[in-house]
């Protein structure tokens, strides 16, 4: 077989076996593993040493640019581009724009938060590696995956499957990368 | 060691004020899994064919008949006339944008508030959402009249170089209604895509794996992926709940700006939002209790649920009971004519009384049956009530709308309103598209969020004891 190695793949039963499990990959010096499960493992963001996501500076530009965006425009169209008089009102007040302009906010806010979830995760993506595992099925029902990635500096075919099984690991294979 | 425990135990509140367990069903995850999904992978059960095709007739036949003839004929069709300019179109406009807002409050203010017994019922009431604002935002839409030029509403640079005028309440309405359909979309999208993942996984047929798949987006679970996803759903969240707030608000000032007595109050914005509210959690309740039925999840969504949107359904009666006396305490008070003159209307005029009298009847005083537990318990009479709330307030603005515009300042402007069987046909067009969605919803998606169920189960939790042990049986 010619395709590379995405890396080994190792079961767990239970968030604390896993939980237990990443912390001795981690103390092992291994840097580009991921732990597969069906909801999020409290402390796995920890001891993955992930940081703050960035969602939220989607979030944040997209809401401001919306804000000052819709603001600009309301003032263009009501104000500059064809100048509305009613009541003896100014053309154009903050009082009577805040309220597209928070709505419109919300919106891209909201699609900001989507997008950013979406582009950080790579999705949508229509093949994994892991798919071909037929195992892997199981990580949306009730199993724990850990993959220790092939790409990692540390790894080595032999060394790091003896590490998963040391640390409990079921059913540990190597997984190819066939893209 | 053991005198802490003691201690702590006796610290720790009385059973009746304690948390209930998200799952009170203390099962693995494998079976939670099996069972949350049951419904989407076993047979069609006979009750939802007999749901599903009257509503997807009044969908696919009366629906479009109806607006095909609204349409070409104009709006003339309708009960609309001087000088009721708005009749059955905006109440239910008002009245499935109401619908929508409790759903969002469960989804997405409950969450902000960590009550996690919400995850068992969020999506099915998040749907809702979704499919109520659907028809909400076809109402005014088709009330314009000449529907070719709906896109008038929209900041569209032409030759003409028309504009929209920003400082109507009914401009920012387009906004609002469409965000929210957008958001709230998007947030029950996001909250699908783990379990899209999970029908993906468990697919027996190529087509059911395809598309689940595509919809699924390539979701595999990773950590880095839950961490990126648990920070989006948490800004979604915080975002929808100023829409329950914001969207209600404006349709309340569509009316508060208007110089009519009977609209031109403060209170309206507010008044709006606990409306739609209170008629949300009627149509959760009227939703859920069947379904938890004949779905088989009474162990998910269990009496427990019913109970806490109960008294959530009595804290929105009383609240609607005190909005109607400061109503009526106003238009006295306020010493003006003409506001006295709609509200004595409203409960003793000739010609619309009845809605004056369904709307406090019905929606502040039915609720305060829910004091009582035993009521509480009793499916049949919350279900019942859950109608009956949703029949009154449709009657709420039937009286705030049509009760408000038929005698206004000159008494010869004054006139009567009849809605025609086209008003009504559109109605039972909307109602049933939106529980030909809801059932198709319930079909083919998991109306229970599973992965966020299985998240809040104790051996989800890696440092409690149960997390530790492996599948249990």
């Amino acid at each position: 077989m010619s395709g590379k190695n995405y890396g080994l793949v190792a079961e767990f039963d239970s968030p604390a076996a896993v939980l237990s499990a990443a912390e001795k990959v981690r103390d092992a010096g291994y840097s580009r593993w991921d732990v597969f499960s069906p909801f999020p493992v409290h402390g796995l963001d920890k001891v993955m040493g992930l940081k703050n996501s960035r969602v939220g500076w989607f979030s944040f530009v997209f809401g401001a640019g919306a804000f000052i965006g819709t603001m600009g425009m309301i003032w263009y169209m009501n104000a500059f581009d064809y100048p509305i008089l009613t009541g003896g009102k100014p053309t154009f007040s903050v009082p009577m724009s805040v309220v597209p302009s928070y709505i419109l906010l919300v919106l891209a806010a909201a699609l900001g938060a989507f997008i950013g979830m979406i582009a950080l995760n790579q999705l949508p993506r229509l093949h994994h590696p892991l798919f071909a595992r037929a195992r892997f099925a199981l990580v949306s029902r009730d199993k724990f995956f850990l993959v220790i990635g092939s790409t990692d500096p540390k790894f080595s075919e032999t060394e790091t499957r003896r590490l998963l099984a040391e640390i409990g690991g079921a059913h540990i294979e190597l997984v190819e990368d066939k893209d | 060691m053991t005198e802490t425990a003691t201690q702590l135990e006796s610290l720790s509140p009385p059973a009746g004020l304690r948390r209930m367990a998200p799952v009170p069903a203390n099962r693995s995850l494998g079976w939670l899994t099996d069972k949350l999904t049951a419904f989407n992978e076993g047979r069609t059960p006979l009750w939802w064919w007999i749901l599903f095709l009257p509503a997807a007739f009044c969908a696919a036949f009366v629906l479009p008949a109806m607006l095909t003839y609204k349409i070409s004929t104009g709006v003339g069709v309708w009960g609309n006339n001087h000088p009721v300019m708005w009749g059955w179109d905006i109440i239910n406009f008002v009245w499935w944008v109401g619908v929508a807002h409790a759903g969002t409050l469960i989804s997405a203010m409950l969450f902000l508030t960590r009550q996690h017994w919400r995850t068992a019922i969020g999506r099915a009431a998040e749907a809702m959402t979704v499919f109520s604002v659907m028809m909400a935002g076809m109402y005014p839409a088709i009330h314009v009249g000449r529907e070719w030029f709906d896109w008038f509403m929209f900041p569209v640079p032409t030759y003409e170089g028309m504009w929209p005028q920003f400082r109507s309440p009914l401009m920012w309405d387009v906004f609002a209604v469409n965000t929210y359909l957008i958001v709230s979309t998007t947030f029950w999208y996001m909250g699908l895509i783990p379990d899209l993942a999970l029908m993906r996984d468990r697919a027996k047929t190529r087509a059911r794996k395809f598309i689940y798949g595509l919809f699924a987006l390539g979701w595999t679970g990773s950590a880095r992926q839950w961490h990126n996803y648990e920070k989006a759903y948490l800004i979604l969240s915080g975002l929808a709940t100023l829409l329950v707030f914001t969207v209600s608000s404006i349709v309340g000032m569509d009316f508060a700006t208007a110089q009519l007595a009977g609209w031109h109050e403060t209170i309206f914005p507010f008044y709006f939002v606990a409306g739609a509210v209170t008629c949300g959690f009627g149509m959760v309740l009227v939703l859920l209790i069947p379904l938890r039925k004949w779905c088989h999840l009474e162990d998910i969504i269990t009496m427990a649920h019913i109970d806490k949107i109960c008294k959530m359904l009595l804290l929105m009666g009383c609240i609607m009971g005190y909005i109607y006396a400061v109503e009526f305490f106003m238009a006295w008070y306020s010493g003006n004519p003409y506001d006295s003159w709609v509200f004595g209307h409203r409960m003793f005029g000739h010609q619309y009384w009845f809605g004056g009298w369904i709307m406090i009847v019905v929606n502040a005083s039915l609720p305060q049956l829910l004091w009582i537990k035993k009521i509480r318990q009793n499916l049949a009479v919350v279900f019942i009530i859950g109608v009956l709330i949703n029949i009154g307030m449709w009657f709420e603005r039937f009286t705030i709308i049509v009760g408000s515009l038929y005698q206004d300042f000159l008494p010869a402007n004054w006139g009567v309103y009849y809605p025609t069987w086209v008003d009504a046909g559109v109605f039972l067009g909307t109602l049933g598209a939106f529980f030909m969605l809801y059932l198709l919803f319930v079909r083919f998606l998991p109306m229970i969020p599973v992965s966020e169920v299985k998240a809040v189960t104790p051996q989800a939790n890696p440092h409690q004891p149960s997390g530790t042990k492996g599948a249990m049986p």
